[in-house]
């Protein structure tokens, strides 16, 4: 008996050896290049971690049954005639309810983290008046910041191309230029059908909706240049509805924005 | 007041045809019309089978040289559509539910023999109808969720037949429904009390409930789409003041217990097949009733899980978080009694058992992902991508069709009087369960490297 408990306790540890050893040494994920991706890909590993482990043991409860219990050819009759067990039963069913619960809690913070949780509207400076209408993303706002710095960019999606309007330099652009390091505050609505606008490398993704403008506010840690790509089924080019981020220094966004800048007409 | 009818009486006899060519009339048989949707299932597979291989053909390189893009999107939405409506619902329910639900109860039939019938036999007008749409003006090509104002914007008649379509096999899954439900509860044997009723009849129960419930919410949905199609009305309609997102919420209150129309009656049949081939009786029996039930009430109150990038308010995507998660917990149970089940077991490795258990592992890896998914934060990476698609096709592939093949291996001998031949069926599930792992399991992975360019026209997903 003692012997089939340290073996028990061997394969257990085995199994978590395994899931965490693969979920701290495979990255899946593509670049972290914004506040949000480390934080996401914290959630992730802790995901991947759980659901190896489960998986691994549930795969090899099935297979060692498979293995162990097969009919001899010897063997004749039935099993052992066991129809149940109260405690197993009760241990199975609040095991995985407290996992579940965790995971919850966990993905609770990470979402709040993340800004999720904090109401858009009141500091959005392009907000309208309908502003009941107007649904978020995520943000990363904290409440003592103030719009004003924000970059705000107005983007409409139509099919099969992003532009963004640069209010501020009243022009319009087909590739999305924004300075490292900077909150951006993006309002966005539809010309026609539901787009999505998803930048991997940041991890956000929010659905661009005709006939109600959404918000989705990040700040890019890297320098680069990311592709952004839309999600959601647009039409027969939805493959090809692809647009360009590019986060660059502030000294070298400010040029590309005096560039481009338009003098204001005032009407 | 229940009447149960006796096919042989109601039946003029002599007008009925014998041998194979019943299998082609308005038979009242419970069996026969079993048999009829399996047979007619299993040709609906065929073709989404096919559409499934042409979009892995077009995928194998960047570029769109095999068909033209809007043809890419028709083959997608008829592949969706085609699999889940004409070939999983009516098999999982109707041809196994028809078969043996009479047999477990101890009726003499169904108790509405010629609703039945009428169930089966809008199955091949509306599955034709709809692939013939490719012919009209080009089929629809919104996806199979058909999100407007891109359903309204596509050519119109192949979107409009797609609605009809959907709503007659709704009608035959609602009829189908009310048939089980009232066979299961006025139908049994004289002494056979509900708790004694095996696991499969439990699942068709919750399974119908499930699809009396919701369906009807998905036909008066898709009756809004086609009038704001045809007669320019604005309910979904932007430009007119319409609101595309409640489409999507009263979209997902059907389409996200239609997964487990899907995947409950599954979870009934392995529930009757692991038993016998491991000669042990269920493991925890009202445990698992409970637990069906449990996954009944969490699956209507968790469709909003499907929008977390809709533009949802937060306090919504948290309840949707939760209520998807503990959806885990009724399941997870499931999982651990069909295992103990096994544990202890005289177990024949046969074709049905290898099936059964290529199920649990398959449904386990889906369901961890799933869990995943339900978590807002998580979720707004991976939504609409391959992600989901290979999620998708882990619970309902891997999971349910898995089940049908399972149980073909284990009811076929009782059926047909015939024994299938187990070596080319263990080369079956060899085959399959390979290949099903190399299609998918590396699809998760696509998704998190955010499908490059080598994908052109690529992704639809829910």
């Amino acid at each position: 008996m003692l012997n089939k408990n340290i073996y028990l306790i061997l394969i257990i540890s085995l199994v978590f050896a395994i899931s965490f050893w693969i979920g701290f040494n495979v990255n899946l994920l593509p670049a972290e290049a914004s506040i949000n991706a480390p934080i996401y890909d914290e959630l992730f590993k802790i995901l991947f971690i759980t659901g190896l482990i489960i998986f691994i043991g549930m795969t090899i409860a099935v297979i060692y049954s498979l293995f162990k219990f097969r009919k001899r050819n010897d063997q004749i009759g039935d099993g052992i005639a066991l129809e149940g067990n109260l405690s197993l039963e009760i241990v199975w069913t609040i095991i995985p309810s407290i996992i579940v619960l965790l995971i919850g809690l966990y993905s609770y913070n990470i979402y709040d983290r993340m800004g999720g949780m904090k109401e858009l509207n009141h500091n959005h400076e392009m907000m309208s008046s309908n502003s009941e209408k107007i649904w978020a993303g995520i943000s990363q706002t904290s409440d003592n910041e103030i719009a004003i710095n924000n970059l705000s960019i107005e983007v409409s999606a139509m099919q099969f191309a992003f532009l963004f309007n640069y209010p501020k330099g009243n022009f319009i652009s087909g590739e999305l230029h924004v300075p490292v390091d900077q909150k951006v505050s993006m309002k966005m609505e539809s010309k026609d059908v539901i787009h999505a606008f998803w930048v991997p490398e940041f991890r956000i993704k929010q659905d661009i909706i005709p006939g109600q403008p959404t918000i989705l506010n990040f700040t890019p840690t890297k320098v680069g240049k990311y592709p952004i790509i839309c999600a959601e089924l647009c039409g027969p080019y939805h493959g090809g509805m692809r647009a360009s981020i590019i986060v660059e220094e502030e000294s070298d966004y400010n040029e590309w924005f005096n560039k481009n800048r338009k003098p204001e007409v005032n009407l | 007041m229940t009447i149960s009818i006796d096919p042989q009486k109601t039946n003029n006899e002599s007008l009925q045809p014998k041998g194979w060519l019943r299998y082609f009339s308005f038979s009242l048989d419970h069996k026969v019309i079993g048999i009829q949707y399996l047979v007619c299932g299993f040709l609906f597979y065929l073709i989404g089978g096919t559409l499934a291989s042409a979009i892995r053909i077009e995928l194998a390189s960047p570029m769109s040289d095999f068909m033209p893009r809007d043809v890419y999107n028709q083959v997608l939405t008829l592949h969706g559509t085609i699999m889940i409506f004409l070939w999983i619902v009516p098999v999982v329910n109707g041809a196994f539910g028809n078969y043996l639900i009479p047999f477990y109860v101890g009726a003499r039939d169904m108790a509405f023999p010629r609703l039945n019938a009428v169930a089966f036999w809008l199955i091949p007008p509306s599955g034709l109808m709809l692939v013939a749409s490719y012919f009209v003006e080009g089929a629809a090509q919104a996806g199979w969720t058909a999100y407007p104002p891109l359903s309204i914007t596509t050519p119109q008649s192949g979107q409009i037949i797609w609605i009809l379509s959907v709503l007659l096999l709704g009608g035959s899954s609602i009829f189908g429904g009310i048939n089980f439900i009232a066979t299961i509860i006025k139908l049994r044997r004289p002494g056979l009390k509900l708790m004694q009723l095996p696991m499969y009849c439990w699942a068709m129960l919750g399974t119908s409930l499930l699809v009396v419930l919701s369906t009807p919410v998905l036909a008066g949905t898709l009756i809004l789409l086609s009038f704001d199609i045809i007669a320019n009305t604005g309910f979904f309609n932007p430009v007119l003041g319409g609101n595309v997102v409640v489409y999507q919420h009263l979209f997902w209150f059907y389409s996200h217990p239609a997964v487990y129309i899907m995947v409950l009656p599954a979870f009934g049949l392995v529930s009757e097949i692991l038993p016998v081939h491991a000669r042990k009786p269920l493991f925890g029996y009202t445990t698992m009733v409970f637990s069906i039930m449990g996954i009944v009430v969490l699956g209507l109150v968790v469709w909003a899980h499907h929008m977390f990038t809709s533009g949802t308010p937060p306090w919504m995507r948290l309840f949707f978080t939760i209520a998807t998660a503990f959806i885990a917990v009724p399941t997870g149970i499931k999982f651990f009694n069909w295992v103990a089940t096994l544990w202890g077991g005289k177990i024949s490795i046969n074709s049905a058992m290898l099936f059964s258990c290529g199920f649990i592992i398959n449904f386990v890896f889906g369901g961890i992902t799933g869990v995943a998914l339900a978590q807002v934060p998580f979720d707004i990476h991976v939504h609409d991508t391959y992600f989901v698609v290979a999620h998708f096709h882990y619970i309902v592939y891997g999971g349910t069709v898995f089940i049908i093949f399972s149980s073909i291996y284990h009811w076929f001998p009782k059926v047909t009087g015939k024994m299938l031949n187990e070596k080319l069926g263990i080369l079956h599930f060899i085959i399959t369960f390979i290949g099903f792992n190399l299609c998918f399991a590396p699809q998760h992975w696509l998704d998190l490297i955010c499908l490059p360019a080598a994908i052109i026209l690529c992704l639809l997903s829910k």
